[in-house]
C-alpha cells in the first residue's frame, strides 16, 4: 500500500489549506515547587449565602447548589445561614472528638510506617470533616462504600482502633488475614463496604446495594466516597447513570481535596467546571460544599440522606477540600507542588475550624482542647502496643501460611490443594526445624 | 412448581413417558423462572431482558410473572451491571446479570476480576459476591467479530470465578441452577450456535433441532448438577477428546463420521475442572485431542494440554493435540474457514492415531 493510504500521516502536519492549527491543551496546576502561591482567583462565596432547597427538590432547580459553595461556619466561628444543621453541643463535641482522634491515628500510623512497622498509610489530615461530619449524618446501619481516605467513617462509628492497627500491621490479629494493603479496611458489623485498591469500583457497587435495598423495600440508603481524580473512571459515570435511572437511594460523594498523587484536579476536568456540576447533566441532585467546614458537611449528608431516604432521589455532593499532606506514605508532595499551598489554603483546617465555633458558642476551651487531644495520643499509643503484641509487617507474626489459598472460593477446589501442599513442602525445606519429620511442627 | 410437580416430572422421566423435549433457551428460561420463584434474592437483570425478554428469549415472560424490580431493563454499560451486581450481592441478594454477548462483557471486566473474583478473599468472608454472569458466546450465527468470541480463557486464569459452559438443554438448566445457588461469582457461557439444536460443524447441513437429541428430554422442576463434573459424552478406547460448548457436538459428530470410538468428555464446567475424569481417560485411551472454539494460544486448551502432559506422560502414545479457532479476529464472511470444523478436527484425529 502506498503511504498516502496508509493512514499514518507523514512529517509534516496538515499542510496545504488555510486552517488554523489545532493545539493540545494541557492543564498545568497553579503553582509548582517553590512558587508563590495566590488562591484570589478561587470563589468560596460567603458563609449562609447559599439556599437549602426542600429536600424533595427537581434537580435542575437548584443548579445554583453545584456550582457555588454550601458554607455555614464563618471567619467569626458562627454558624450562619440556612445549612446551619444546629447540632447539639453533646454532637459538636463528639463530631470534634472522632476528629482529633483520627489526627491523632494518623500521626502515629505514619510514624508506625516510618519506623518500619508496616509498609505504607495513608493520612486523611485536611479532610477529616469530609468522613467524620457527613458520615454521622447517616444511620449507624446505612451503608458506607469508601475509598481508600475514609477512616473517620470506621473511628465515628467505633471500629476498634487495635482491628485497625492490626489490619495496617497485617499481623497475626489481622480480620482481613494479612492480605490486604493496609488501611484497606472492612467491617460487615459496621456496614462499612471491603476497600479497593482499584479506584472508583466502588461506586457502582454502593449504587447496587441501594437498588437492593430498595427491591426489598428496606429502610436503609448506601453512600460512596471517590476522589475528585477517579471520577473520570467509566465507573463513576456507570454509577451516576444506574443511581439515575434507577432513582437509588444513594449518596455519591466526590472529595475534591484538589490533588490525585500528582496530578491536580484539573486532569479531572476541574478548569472547565465543578465536580458538583457533574450531577446535572445526569438529574442527580448536586451540592458544592466547603469540605473544610464540618457543620456544612454534615448538612449536606444530611440532605441528602433525608431525600434518599424519601425515595426522592440519589445526591452527588463535592466536598471542596485540600489534602494536606502527601498522597502516602509513598509519596513526596514537594517534588510536584508548591508548599506554600497548605498554609495559603483558603478555606482553613477543618478541626482549627470546628474547635474555634465551639469556642466561640461557649462550649469547648482551649484547656478541653489539649486534655482531648492527649488523650487521643494515649488512647493511640495504648491501642498501637496491644496491637503490636499480635506483631507488626515482617516480624513473622502474621496468619498462618495455609489462609493464603482460604476463600478465593468457598470450597478449596483441587489445584488449589495441590498448591497448598506444595507450598507446606517448601516451607519444610527453608525452616526444618520448625518442621520435624513426626509432623509435630506447625 | 411445587415439590409434587418435580416428583411427578422426575416419575414421568424415569418411566420414559411423555417425554418432554425443550431446547437450551427454554432450558435456561425455566432454570431462571424456577430460582427467581424459589429464592426472593434472587434478580435478573441486563440489556434488553425486562419487557422484550432478551435478545435471545432467554428471560421472555420472565418480568411479566415476577414483576419488574426482580426483572429489569439495564443501561448499556457492563461495567455498571457488574458493578451494581457486586453491591447487591454485598447487600445479600443473589443476581443474575445478562451480559448481551460475551464480545461486550470487557468494560464489566475490571468489576469481574478486581472486584467479584476477589470479595470473599480481600474481606476475608466479611463479603462475598453471589452472582451468576450468563452470556451468550461463540460463533456460528454469521455474529462478526464482535459476536461470536469465546473468551472463557480470561475468566479461567482468574482465582476466584468459576466458569461454566452448558452443552445440552438438560446440562444447561441443571447447571445454571446450580451456578446460580453457587456462592461464588459464575460466568455462565451459553454456546449460542446451539441454542436451538445441537451442531454438527456441517453448517451446510439443515439445522437438527433440539427434539431429537435424547438430552434435550428436561425436567419441569428443580434439579442441579454439580460443578466440576464432566459429562461423559461417548465411550471409546481409541483417543479422548476433552471438549465443551457447541464443540462437543461437533466432535462427536466428526468421530461417529470417521467410526472413529471416542471417549468424548463434555467438560461442563473450566473451573472447578474434573480432572479426575481427564486422567482416567487419557490414562486408558493413551491418546488426547482438545478442542476448542476460542483462539489457540493462551488458550484453555493449552491449560488442559499441560495437565494431561503433566499427569498422563507416561501413558500417551500420541502428542497431545488442540483443535482451536485461529489467533484472529473472528471473520464475519469467513467464519466457516476460521471455525474448527470438521476437517480441522478430523486431521488432527488422523494424526493422533496414525502410529
Amino acid at each position: 500500500m502506498a503511504d498516502g493510504a496508509s493512514g499514518k500521516s507523514g512529517d509534516s502536519p496538515h499542510t496545504g489549506d488555510n486552517r488554523p492549527a489545532l493545539a493540545l491543551h494541557v492543564p498545568e496546576p497553579r503553582s509548582r515547587p517553590g512558587d508563590p502561591v495566590n488562591f484570589a482567583d478561587v470563589d468560596v462565596g460567603a458563609p449562609g449565602d447559599m439556599p437549602r432547597p426542600d429536600e424533595g427538590c427537581a434537580p435542575g432547580e437548584m443548579k445554583d447548589l453545584a456550582y457555588g459553595l454550601v458554607r455555614v461556619l464563618g471567619d467569626d466561628n458562627k454558624a450562619h445561614g440556612p445549612w446551619d444543621p444546629k447540632l447539639s453541643p453533646d454532637t459538636l463535641r463528639t463530631m470534634l472528638g472522632h476528629m482529633a482522634m483520627v489526627r491523632a491515628f494518623d500521626e502515629r500510623m505514619f510514624r508506625g510506617q516510618r519506623q518500619g512497622k508496616t509498609s505504607f498509610y495513608m493520612k486523611c489530615t485536611g479532610e477529616e470533616a469530609t468522613s467524620v461530619s457527613a458520615g454521622m449524618a447517616l444511620a449507624s446501619d446505612d451503608m458506607v462504600f469508601p475509598s481508600y481516605r475514609q477512616q473517620g467513617i470506621l473511628i465515628a462509628r467505633g471500629y476498634p482502633l487495635i482491628e485497625m492497627i492490626n489490619q495496617i500491621y497485617s499481623n497475626k490479629g489481622d480480620k482481613l488475614k494479612g492480605r490486604q494493603l493496609p488501611i484497606m479496611y472492612s467491617s460487615r458489623e459496621h456496614s462499612f463496604f471491603s476497600i479497593s485498591g482499584n479506584l472508583a469500583t466502588q461506586t457502582p457497587q454502593a449504587v447496587g446495594w441501594a437498588m437492593a435495598s430498595a427491591i426489598k423495600g428496606d429502610s436503609r440508603i448506601a453512600a460512596t466516597w471517590v476522589g475528585e481524580g477517579s471520577t473520570a473512571e467509566g465507573d463513576f459515570h456507570s454509577a451516576c447513570t444506574f443511581a439515575t435511572v434507577y432513582n437509588a437511594p444513594v449518596i455519591l460523594n466526590v472529595i475534591n481535596n484538589q490533588w490525585a498523587i500528582s496530578s491536580f484536579s484539573g486532569f479531572a476536568g476541574s478548569e472547565r467546571t465543578t465536580f458538583a456540576a457533574r450531577a446535572l447533566g445526569y438529574g442527580l441532585a448536586g451540592l458544592r460544599v466547603d469540605g473544610n467546614d464540618a457543620l456544612a458537611c454534615f448538612a449536606a449528608q444530611q440532605w441528602a440522606a433525608n431525600r434518599a431516604r424519601a425515595n426522592q432521589g440519589p445526591t452527588l455532593i463535592e466536598y471542596f477540600t485540600y489534602r494536606a499532606e502527601g498522597h502516602s506514605t509513598s509519596d513526596d508532595p514537594s517534588g510536584y507542588r508548591s508548599a506554600q499551598e497548605r498554609e495559603e489554603w483558603p478555606l482553613g483546617d477543618p478541626v482549627m475550624r470546628l474547635k474555634n465555633h465551639m469556642i466561640a458558642i461557649g462550649e469547648w476551651d482551649e484547656e478541653r482542647q489539649e486534655a482531648m487531644d492527649r488523650k487521643c495520643a494515649e488512647e493511640v499509643k495504648a491501642a498501637t502496643k496491644e496491637a503490636e503484641k499480635n506483631g507488626i509487617l515482617g516480624h513473622g507474626l502474621h496468619h498462618p501460611f495455609k489462609t493464603m489459598f482460604e476463600d478465593v472460593f468457598e470450597e478449596l477446589p483441587w489445584h488449589l490443594k495441590e498448591q497448598a501442599a506444595q507450598a507446606t513442602r517448601e516451607r519444610e525445606i527453608k525452616w526444618p526445624d520448625q518442621h520435624p519429620k513426626d509432623g509435630a511442627g506447625k | 412448581m411445587s415439590a409434587s410437580d418435580v416428583k411427578n416430572a422426575a416419575a414421568t422421566s424415569e418411566q420414559g413417558q411423555d417425554e418432554r423435549r425443550i431446547n437450551m433457551i427454554e432450558a435456561i428460561n425455566e432454570a431462571l423462572d424456577i430460582m427467581l420463584e424459589r429464592d426472593p434474592d434472587t434478580i435478573v437483570m441486563g440489556e434488553d431482558v425486562g419487557y422484550f425478554g432478551g435478545v435471545f428469549r432467554a428471560t421472555a415472560g420472565l418480568q411479566e410473572k415476577h414483576g419488574k424490580t426482580r426483572v429489569f431493563d439495564t443501561p448499556i454499560s457492563e461495567c455498571g451491571i457488574i458493578g451494581v451486581a457486586v453491591g447487591m450481592g454485598a447487600y445479600g441478594l443473589r443476581p443474575i446479570p445478562e451480559i448481551q454477548f460475551a464480545d461486550y462483557i470487557y468494560p464489566g471486566l475490571d468489576q469481574l476480576i478486581s472486584e467479584a473474583a476477589r470479595l470473599r478473599y480481600r474481606s476475608a468472608t466479611d463479603y462475598i459476591a453471589p452472582m451468576t454472569v450468563r452470556s451468550p458466546f461463540g460463533g456460528g450465527i454469521f455474529g462478526g467479530q464482535t459476536h461470536s468470541q469465546s473468551p472463557e480463557a480470561l475468566f479461567t486464569h482468574v482465582a476466584g470465578l468459576k466458569t461454566v459452559i452448558p452443552a445440552t438443554p438438560y446440562d444447561a438448566k441443571g447447571l445454571l441452577i446450580a451456578s446460580i445457588e453457587d456462592n461464588d461469582p459464575v460466568i455462565f457461557f451459553e454456546p449460542k450456535r446451539i441454542y436451538n439444536g445441537p451442531f454438527t460443524g456441517f453448517y451446510d447441513k439443515p439445522v437438527e433441532p433440539w427434539k431429537r437429541h435424547k438430552d434435550s428430554v428436561v425436567p419441569e422442576g428443580y434439579y442441579k448438577i454439580p460443578l466440576g463434573k464432566a459429562r461423559q459424552v461417548t465411550e471409546g478406547e481409541q483417543l479422548t477428546v476433552l471438549a465443551y460448548g457447541t464443540m462437543v457436538h461437533v466432535a462427536e459428530a466428526v468421530c461417529a463420521d470417521k467410526g472413529v470410538e471416542a471417549d468424548i468428555l463434555d467438560l461442563r464446567t473450566l473451573m472447578p475442572l474434573d480432572i479426575e475424569a481427564i486422567e482416567a481417560s487419557v490414562k486408558r485411551t493413551g491418546r488426547c485431542l482438545i478442542v476448542h472454539e476460542a483462539t489457540r494460544t493462551s488458550g484453555f486448551g493449552a491449560e488442559l494440554s499441560a495437565l494431561v502432559t503433566e499427569r498422563c506422560f507416561y501413558h500417551l502414545e500420541a502428542p497431545v493435540e488442540r483443535v482451536t479457532g485461529f489467533d484472529t479476529p473472528y471473520p464475519h464472511s469467513l467464519e466457516w474457514a476460521y471455525f474448527p470444523g470438521p476437517v480441522r478436527i478430523g486431521e488432527a484425529i488422523d494424526k493422533i492415531l496414525k502410529d
